[in-house]
């Protein structure tokens, strides 16, 4: 597997990070069923999936705090996969905070160099310095409790970056926030991220997140994964029917399939590698793919509009009662009301399809 | 907080702006619980306060009285049980080594039970019914019970290991296992406010090995914990009287009841101060323990 090159991973410091081969087992559940990823130096790597799909055992293996059973880890061409967790170098933000409560942001900061023998005049600098890195040089004497959430996080970003890592690893360090400063803080990583060049490995189960801060997203599914591509390959062609269905809204709308297309609501559309291409099948088709148009004769009724900003969802009702959502920009949704009537046509971009 | 109810909701509630709002009219004298209530919690407050006051004070009044003075036949009050103590043979020796033995509990019941415990919670957690059972244990089983097995090994211990062994403070392998369940307790309560499993991740991901995650990030954020296992510790240590008493080891509280046989008067007066000591030991705990007052604020402003 090659690693798609990016902005960061070109102007980067970063190692190469490999997974190779990789199985985990608690009891038994097979929660790493045989992971290879290959990260390239300065990349981030989003590692999406529902709970339990085994994203963040692969982070924690990384990272040693958990052993993997089989396979190898390795960082910058070297074999991580026995070094314990305090002698790999890698800087790890939490899902929990996990500021040290008894030390300030500063003595959090600079704890890591603490254990490097830093002298504490160094330490102290680096320390300040890092905090002005993700905006919290004011907050250096408080403690944790006296520090909000956001701030706690960034913090703990601050900590982890002070050691200047190999790899940043960071386990759904925003899940805990609220969606505002969820928002603004995953900007900040990508921003410090890209400014580092550092190789990073993130897992979350928020499709936004991945998607905004990945160069490239792997979608894991029962401890396997499915796929793991550029954010827009990724959403656009996915190889496999659980990736097609988790990330992003998705209609599920009957056809007939036939020579690599599928015939859906009077459109034939190209099927996507590794569809079912032959029969009566359910092509999933992308909302914003779905057309609406005014028509006293159309084959659809409008059952309700959603408006969300700039953008339009609409749910309509087909004639074999099949519901599907359209999403559309706010100004092209004027004539849309419950009840009225519309033509639904299906943009010809490919599709995945499943049989019925 | 010296804010009225109205701040103190606002302070609460950064993003409730309709909790700003006036509340209403009679909301302040709800919480005002109901005359007769406040009455019943007035009794009990002066049943217990005499429950435990009331002794106390018949002990201070004992211990201090002095001769009938000739004249007035009335008694007159004095310090001398007080003073008595430094001069009756054996009890200040019994003093100093049952703070020994409390001090030598302490420091052996730290070392067992932080290390175990941490460790348990961070790597083991699924033994951790299993660690609280074999702590909680010696409260099921009697004093008598625990002379009587560990009896052999004493006499032994005297026979073989000459003074070391004969000594009382071979007592400490006891009272360590006597406050397993008091200690494993106030330990417990302290690891469950803190997420130590993450905090020892944090820790090692940033360089440090076991002994430094525990000394440095783990113990430092139980502290509260440990005093109060100490001082548990030292006034269970400093009470015990049934196995040293039935091992013939002159701990304090051996002193104590054999001088009450002689000398009643001296007796109460070292009692009372021990009471007053053990007393003393929780207050400071409960004023000075540390994270107290630190977990009852928080910042509630979230800048984007």
């Amino acid at each position: 597997m090659t690693s798609a090159t990016s902005s960061s991973a070109e102007t980067g410091h970063g190692v190469a990070v490999v997974f190779e081969d990789m199985h985990r087992w608690y009891g038994t559940v097979h929660a790493l069923q045989g992971l290879s990823i290959d990260i390239a130096p300065g990349e981030l790597i989003a590692l999406l999936g529902p709970s339990g799909c085994g994203k963040t055992t692969a982070l924690r293996a990384l990272g040693g705090l958990d052993v993997v059973d089989q396979g190898r880890i390795l960082v910058d061409g070297k074999d991580m996969t026995h070094v314990p967790t305090n002698k790999r170098n890698m800087g790890i933000v939490f899902q929990a905070y996990s500021l040290f409560p008894n030390m300030t942001s500063r003595d959090n900061v600079a704890y890591g160099l603490r254990l490097r023998g830093v002298d504490t005049k160094a330490r102290n600098a680096k320390a300040q310095e890092m905090l002005e890195l993700v905006g919290l040089k004011e907050q250096a004497s408080k403690y944790p409790h006296q520090m909000s959430g956001g701030q706690q996080q960034r913090v703990a970003l601050a900590r982890a970056l002070a050691i200047e890592p190999k790899v940043l690893l960071l386990d759904e360090p925003l899940s805990a926030l609220d969606a505002k400063v969820r928002r603004s803080l995953r900007e900040e990583i990508r921003r410090i991220q890209i400014m580092l060049g550092i190789t990073t490995l993130f897992v979350t189960h928020d499709q936004e997140e991945a998607l905004a801060m990945g160069d490239r997203v792997g979608v894991m599914n029962a401890g396997r994964l499915e796929q793991i591509a550029p954010p827009a390959e990724l959403y656009d062609k996915p190889k496999t029917r659980f990736v097609a269905e988790f990330v992003g809204l998705t209609n599920r709308i009957p056809g007939k399939a036939s020579d690599g297309t599928v015939d859906v609501a009077g459109t034939r559309v190209p099927l996507l590698p590794g569809a079912t291409d032959r029969g009566a099948v359910q092509a999933l088709v992308r909302p914003e793919n779905v057309h609406l148009t005014a028509a006293d004769d159309g084959n659809g009724r409008v059952l309700a509009v959603s408006f969300l900003g700039s953008l339009c969802r609409a749910q309509v009702v087909l004639p074999d009662e099949t519901i599907v959502v359209a999403q559309m920009a706010a100004s092209d949704s004027t004539q849309l009301i419950p009840g009225a009537a519309v033509r639904v046509s299906v943009v010809p971009a490919p599709v995945f399809a499943v049989a019925e | 907080m010296s804010a009225g109810p109205l701040g103190q909701i606002g302070a609460a509630e950064p993003h409730g702006g309709a909790l700003l709002s006036r509340p209403p009219k009679g909301a302040g004298k709800g919480r005002q619980a109901p005359r007769s209530q406040r009455i019943a919690r007035y009794a009990v407050l002066i049943l217990v306060l005499g429950w435990l006051v009331l002794p106390l004070f018949a002990m201070l009044e004992f211990s201090t009285r002095g001769d009938i003075d000739p004249v007035t036949k009335a008694a007159t009050r004095s310090l001398q049980s007080y003073a008595a103590i430094l001069t009756s043979p054996g009890l200040l020796d019994s003093i100093i080594v049952s703070l020994q033995i409390a001090a030598l509990t302490v420091f052996g019941m730290l070392l067992l039970l932080v290390p175990t415990m941490v460790w348990t919670v961070v790597r083991v957690p699924r033994m951790r019914r299993v660690i609280e059972f074999l702590c909680l244990l010696p409260l099921a089983i009697p004093a008598i019970v625990i002379v009587v097995g560990v009896g052999p090994i004493y006499q032994f211990m005297g026979q073989h290991l000459g003074a070391v062994g004969a000594s009382p403070l071979t007592l400490t392998f006891i009272d360590i296992i006597l406050v397993l369940p008091y200690s494993y307790r106030a330990i417990d309560s302290s690891l469950r406010g803190i997420d130590t499993a993450t905090l020892a991740d944090a820790a090692r991901s940033l360089g440090a090995g076991w002994p430094r995650t525990i000394f440095q990030v783990i113990v430092p954020n139980i502290r509260g914990g440990i005093l109060s296992a100490s001082v548990l510790a030292i006034a269970l240590v400093l009470g015990e009287f049934t196995i040293s008493s039935l091992l013939s080891f002159n701990t304090v509280q051996v002193v104590i009841y054999l001088l009450g046989k002689r000398d009643p008067f001296v007796s109460v007066a070292v009692s009372l101060l021990a009471l007053v000591f053990a007393f003393a030991l929780l207050f400071a705990i409960s004023r000075f323990a540390p994270g107290a007052e630190r977990r009852g604020q928080r910042a509630t402003e979230e800048p984007a």
